[in-house]
């Protein structure tokens, strides 16, 4: 049975559908869900991406998320995050300017949601 | 051309100028409605989850959050009022205002002080002319709200709720919105967001049956950070509301002056009408009686 995935953000449904494998990494530290998980609730990491994989995802569907909530029951997987952006949506000139800006300013913020932009359109950071 | 002809063409001069705008407005009004309809729907598949998971969090653990506790003896509350930035939409503001008026009236009853925090200009407006203090006021964005205003107004409430009522902090939070039901009603609502009554939403599992989750990094970390969000959400759930009442209500306001300025346009054409059929039978009157008068000289 695959997992059903749902990523959510404040303003609009992002992605839905059925996958195999979803990679997110929670406070705890990375996490892997297969289908057959334990019913879990956790809160993500800011600035890393999730990837998921698999039937609808395909060779997979990569979104940076800045914060919010991973919650696993039943095979039913839902990503809620206030802002998430597709690997497809992320403009890789202007995340790069937005990371040099942050860095110089020190914004350690700023700096890792721009890093997390970058890592899920695919560019090394 | 007679006086009385040429200011019934000004008239309606004017009176077709005016329709021409809020005929305008209305269409306006009217496509936009679609889109903030659209914005509510979308976001209600986030409002949902994340209530869900707030009321897994809160059944399944009996962790005290201080968002969560009923203060023993609230005495001071702050009331959120979302209005409008333009006018032009009928009561939309006045109604949001007199239920916020009543509430604070209520407030007041049970023996707390209350500060208000403004949405939109007219509310602004309403509370600067009568001299009524305001703790705090967004403007520029009641048509077209997003999350990270609603993030902003929330971090505010939060913070307030959070100070104690004696360095100006508040017990409690209460918004009054406007609630879209559909294109032709709207009502005003007043909610009470802080400490939080979670609410149940329509699609729960049937006996409430919430799988036992574990919690990453634990229950009242995952609790902390739910529960601003939860009240982000809440918030911008209203705004966005309100966005598609407003527009609803504008829409219905300018309908109704564009149908007024129509009808006066023909009671005037129809006066300006009459005023020159006047004027030509008072001319043909006087031609005649002329004539009549030279006739009447030259058989003499």
């Amino acid at each position: 049975m695959p997992l059903q995935v749902d990523l959510v953000s404040a303003e609009r449904r992002l992605w839905s559908g059925a996958a195999d494998f979803v990679v997110a990494r929670t406070l705890d530290g990375e996490l892997g869900i297969l289908p057959g998980h334990v019913p879990l609730l956790g809160v993500l990491a800011e600035g890393f991406t999730v990837k998921i994989t698999g039937r609808d995802a395909g060779t997979g569907i990569v979104a940076a998320v800045h914060g919010g909530f991973l919650s696993v029951a039943n095979d039913e997987v839902t990503i809620l995050t206030e802002v998430a952006e597709l690997s497809g949506e992320i403009d890789v000139a202007r995340a790069r300017a937005a990371l040099d800006r942050a860095t110089a300013e020190g914004d350690e913020q700023a700096a890792a949601r721009s890093r997390a932009r970058l890592a899920a359109a695919g560019q090394p950071v | 051309m007679g006086a009385q002809l040429r200011i019934y063409r000004r008239r309606i001069r004017s009176v077709r100028a005016t329709a021409k705008i809020t005929r305008a407005m209305e269409l306006i009004a009217a496509s936009r409605i679609v889109k903030a309809q659209q914005r509510v729907a979308a976001s209600t598949p986030y409002a949902q989850a994340i209530t869900r998971a707030v009321s897994a969090v809160a059944s399944l653990s009996d962790i005290d959050h201080p968002l969560l506790t009923e203060r023993p003896d609230p005495t001071r509350a702050a009331v959120l009022l979302v209005t409008s930035d333009r006018g032009l939409a009928g009561a939309y503001s006045a109604n949001v205002l007199r239920e916020g008026d009543a509430l604070t009236e209520h407030l007041r009853e049970r023996g707390m002080d209350v500060v208000h925090y403004l949405v939109g200009r007219k509310g602004l407006a309403y509370y600067r002319f009568r001299d009524r203090p305001i703790a705090a006021s967004w403007l520029g964005f009641s048509e077209n709200p997003g999350y990270l205003q609603a993030k902003e107004i929330a971090d505010t409430l939060i913070n307030a709720f959070q100070t104690p009522a004696e360095d100006g902090g508040v017990d409690e939070i209460h918004v009054v919105y406007t609630r879209f039901v559909s294109m032709l009603t709207q009502t005003p609502e007043a909610r009470r967001i802080l400490p939080l009554e979670v609410e149940e939403t329509t699609e729960e599992p049937v006996g409430g049956a919430f799988p036992q989750y574990e919690f990453e990094p634990n229950a009242a970390g995952v609790l902390d950070a739910l529960l601003p969000r939860y009240v982000e959400a809440r918030i911008y759930n209203a705004l966005l509301q309100g966005a598609a009442s407003e527009l609803a209500a504008r829409r219905r306001a300018c309908k109704a002056a564009t149908d007024n300025a129509e009808e006066l346009i023909k009671t005037y054409t129809r006066l300006a009408n009459a005023a020159r059929q006047a004027e030509i039978t008072q001319e043909i009157s006087e031609i005649v009686g002329g004539a009549d008068a030279l006739v009447a000289a030259g058989s003499e």
